[in-house]
């Protein structure tokens, strides 16, 4: 009864962490669909999520707080489109690379000079670090609900935008085939800054979401990057949907892993997964095996 | 024995089949052409034949031996150079350099020789250095060895990599669509060059749209549609063969065939 | 002619280094010699790096990874007690040859470590194989699959050297002892050799650049170039594009090795940072601010910024600053800034030698 307590208590831990993954490899989906671009700052707009609503928290009530951080970080997201990609669409893929990577330094840099290196959390959205709920006959923080609630929340919005609205739409024709889209009268720009912030406003919510259970840190971004990157192409990059089967997976086997080797190492399980994945099976598990993974520099 | 020898080969995309058990062989020393419209698998074919594609059924033989299923340098190594539809030029090399890597099968110095420039390497490098020239001077482009690949014009483009496949020293030759985007005057200069290389001892196979071109230097003919051969055979067969007429050539063809007029006339209203 | 041009320009930079001694020493600052030196071995992994980036045209994102092989390989070897083996007869025979020798340690006590120079064998032989291990996967993959693979990996060894304990956990491996090499070089951290020691690191990292630059001239060079500039159409003349990759990438790494023995005798430690992926994304910024192709502008420019860095120059800005040379230059200059640079200060000094000939009366 307690093997089966504990290892429930594994699964969910994984699954919450998972949720996370999830959401960030959402974002990286959304944005090179949109635009071709690998976003290594992805991970920065969930720290920044977090970070802002802290701030935020100070002066404003919770719910307001997390609704401005979040409109906030999707607005940062539309800037980096407007500033760094709309006019650097030419260049190869590997400047683009190393561009999303300086990025990812300079706001992490930044978010250490204005916040210092203080881990930060947001109180807990109901209930405080003691009360649980019980689930399953594990018990659980009511964050973790939130946590699951936000991700289920999410993934069904960005479905049900990308497939019912007339701008969710344009998004998947902009990323199936930008030539076309933009002779049918849709703006590729436009599209691609919606991409940019919609991405940047889920990472940004999550940040929020998961501030109370993994507190908030200037260096947390780069870590989710590489994990939801994992992620996206375990699910087959170019799937959304498929991105959420793979966070929930990488979280479940880092949280397991746990049980199993020294907690340092418990990054490594994800890093793992990644190499594994990209040597074996590039398109993931519900990819095409196109020439995606095989593509010219 | 044949030189090329490709049988039951076919290759399809999705759902799409772009070659569909062709089979024809090119024998040594002669100049064979593919024809056929748009999209009737005739670069498919060659990406097959140069290793690029996998067939799905068949094989494709060269000097007697299987390559199919060789990775595209050893297929180079064994002898067939090809040149490509839109001319794939290292843009940032110079013309000469680019010819130079032509020579790359036909020499052997590794990282280790190559950074002590030892006496062979020395030596192999002066002889890549007037190969490559020599291949420059057989296509007539020697004044244009210090010009950077890029800033060459189609046609130009062109030759250079005629001139570099030369380098490699192949047996069988595969070049596809040459003429395209050449005026009267470029096409005929490249039908002279072609027998030249033919003379020399090089196999053409050729897929080309050029009419005039193809009945002028070609000992014979593979027509494909729909990714089928549908006639094979010398030029004045091919040129009269009625299959041919209507899924390509059309019907005025044969009254001009004869004569030096241009291959393709427009209907009359 | 441009066998000229090579040796005044080598001259030159020969000149340069000894000026910049010569400087140094006149100001009263030789203790910069220390952070010039570890900055020339830095320099070191960025050419080699600019070896695969720029002529192969493969990104690597984890060469910090290499660099801190090559050093941990050598640091727990030559810091490690094998004491317990003392007796055996196999130890013995390696101490005969060499292998093993025994030294006193802080408390009189006796060690038994590797000797220094067979731990570098060890620390190349090691890098060897891991390179092959993981490049020959990771280069049939491309662009962003292959920058993914290679950071995946660099952390990967990264976090491993923090959870050992054998490495010293997060603080790493100190006390690492210096090198005598064959009874005339020795790279040690000691006041008395830092002169010494600047002008060996020199040395080493000009012969590798005058090696590479052998090697990029050559028919290799062409053919790394070659794949760079189209795959495809350099299979078609007969290069083995995978076989050359991979050799690329195991020699950049043996070169990043070979920079992190060398660095670490001389630092006479190593953290686990080394392998971290700010310093493999700085090896990358890097590579990229000198032109990605250009080997001699890597090493200059690399050796410059990291020095400045070393000096802590750009205080606790001073990822921000990698973080911002990346974006801007990149941004605006893809190939690196130097080229147009020096188009730039070409233009201004025609410019003033057209408004010096006017003034001369020009018509």
């Amino acid at each position: 009864m307690e093997e089966g307590n504990l290892a429930l208590q594994y699964l969910l831990s994984g699954v919450t962490k998972g949720s996370i993954y999830a959401i960030v490899a959402i974002g990286f989906n959304l944005i090179y669909s949109a635009t071709g671009v690998l976003n290594f700052a992805q991970g920065e707009f969930v720290m920044l999520g977090g970070m802002i609503a802290y701030t935020l928290w100070q002066f404003l009530p919770l719910p307001v707080a997390v609704a401005a951080s979040v409109v906030l970080v999707a607005l940062i997201g539309c800037a980096l489109e407007i500033l760094f990609f709309r006019k650097l669409r030419r260049h190869s893929i590997l400047h683009m690379i190393i561009i999303t990577m300086g990025l990812s330094i300079v706001i992490q840099e930044a978010a250490l000079h204005v916040w210092d290196e203080k881990v930060r959390s947001l109180p807990y959205f109901t209930g405080n670090e003691i009360s649980s709920v019980h689930l399953f006959g594990a018990a659980i923080s009511p964050q973790v609900i939130w946590v699951l609630g936000t991700a289920v929340v999410s993934v069904v919005f960005l479905h049900g935008f990308l497939r019912y609205t007339l701008q969710g739409r344009a998004m998947r024709a902009c990323s199936s085939n930008p030539e076309a889209a933009a002779l049918a009268g849709i703006n590729i720009s436009n599209m691609r800054t919606l991409s940019f912030g919609l991405s940047a406003a889920l990472g940004g919510l999550a940040g929020c979401v998961i501030s109370p259970i993994t507190m908030t840190h200037y260096e947390m971004g780069a870590p989710l990057a590489i994990k939801g990157f994992a992620a996206a192409i375990l699910g087959g990059f170019g799937n959304p949907m498929a991105a959420v089967v793979g966070g929930l997976f990488v979280g479940i086997v880092e949280a397991f892993s746990v049980s199993k080797m020294p907690a340092a190492y418990s990054d490594v399980v994800a890093f793992a997964i990644l190499l594994l994945v990209l040597f074996v099976r590039p398109h993931g598990l519900f990819g095409e095996p196109t020439a995606e993974s095989l593509r010219e520099f | 024995m044949a030189l090329l020898d490709v049988k039951s080969v076919r290759r399809s995309f999705g759902g799409i089949v772009a070659v569909d058990r062709v089979s024809f062989n090119v024998t040594d020393g002669q100049i064979k052409a593919l024809i056929g419209p748009n999209g009737a698998g005739k670069t498919t074919l060659f990406n097959v034949i140069s290793g690029l594609l996998k067939s799905e059924t068949g094989h494709v033989s060269f000097k007697g031996k299987r390559i199919s299923g060789l990775k595209p340098y050893q297929i180079a190594r064994a002898g067939i150079a090809r040149t490509f539809q839109n001319p794939t030029l290292f843009l940032q090399m110079s013309v000469l350099e680019n010819v130079m890597v032509g020579r790359h099968s036909q020499t052997r110095c590794g990282f280790t020789g190559c950074c002590l420039r030892i006496p062979r390497q020395r030596r192999e490098e002066r002889a890549i250095r007037d190969t490559a020239m020599a291949r420059l001077e057989y296509v007539g482009l020697t004044n244009l060895a210090a010009v950077s690949a890029g800033a060459l014009p189609f046609g130009q483009r062109r030759m250079v990599e005629l001139a570099r496949a030369l380098a490699t020293e192949p047996s069988l030759l595969l070049l596809d669509e040459p003429a395209s985007g050449l005026n009267t005057r470029e096409t005929d200069d490249l039908g002279d060059l072609i027998r030249r290389i033919c003379a020399d001892g090089i196999t053409v196979l050729l897929v080309e749209h050029d009419m005039s071109l193809v009945m002028d230097i070609s000992d014979d003919i593979v027509v494909l549609h729909n990714g089928t051969p549908i006639a094979e055979g010398a030029p004045a067969v091919i040129q009269n063969d009625p299959k041919v007429i209507s899924v390509y050539l059309g019907e005025d063809y044969q009254h001009v065939a004869s004569g030096k007029e241009p291959a393709l006339r427009l209907r009359q209203p | 002619m441009a066998k000229m041009r090579q040796v005044i320009f080598l001259t030159a930079v020969i000149a340069s280094l000894v000026a910049v001694h010569l400087f140094l020493r006149a100001i009263g600052k030789e203790y910069c010699l220390t952070q010039l030196t570890m900055s020339v071995y830095y320099a070191i992994v960025v050419v080699g790096l600019c070896l695969v980036m720029g002529y192969a045209g493969q990104v690597s994102l984890g060469h910090g990874a290499f660099f801190a092989l090559g050093g941990y390989t050598t640091a727990i070897l030559t810091t490690h007690d094998f004491s317990r083996f003392q007796h055996a007869p196999w130890a013995r025979a390696l101490r005969q040859a060499h292998v093993f020798v025994v030294k006193q340690d802080l408390f009189s006590g006796q060690v038994m470590n590797v000797t220094p120079t067979i731990a570098f064998f060890a620390a190349m032989s090691v890098t060897f194989l891991v390179a092959c291990l993981i490049g020959y996967p990771a280069l049939r993959l491309k662009g962003h699959y292959l920058a993914m693979a290679t950071l995946g990996f660099g952390l990967i060894v990264n976090k491993m050297l923090v959870g050992s304990a054998l490495a010293g956990g997060a603080d790493g491996i100190t006390n690492v002892p210096e090198w005598r090499i064959a009874g005339l070089l020795t790279i040690s951290g000691k006041t008395a050799l830092r002169v010494q020691n600047y002008y060996v690191a020199c040395g080493v990292a000009l012969v590798l650049l005058l090696l590479l630059r052998n090697l990029v001239k050559s028919r290799v060079g062409r053919a790394l170039l070659a794949i760079h500039d189209g795959e495809t159409a350099a299979g078609a003349m007969g290069i083995n594009t995978a076989g050359y990759k991979l050799k690329t990438f195991v020699l950049s790494a043996l070169l990043a090795a070979l920079a992190g023995v060398l660095f670490t005798h001389y630092t006479g430690g190593i953290a686990p940072s080394e392998a971290g992926a700010l310093k493999s994304v700085r090896y990358v910024t890097l590579a990229a601010a000198g032109g990605m192709a250009n080997l001699w502008g890597g090493a200059i420019v690399s050796t410059i910024i990291n020095f400045f860095s070393l000096r802590g120059w750009f205080g606790t800005y001073d990822n921000a600053v990698f973080g911002a040379i990346l974006i801007i230059i990149i941004s605006l200059t893809p190939e690196g800034p130097l080229k147009p640079l020096g188009i730039w200060l070409r233009r201004a000094w025609d410019r003033c030698a057209g408004t010096l000939g006017n003034e001369h009366g020009a018509a």
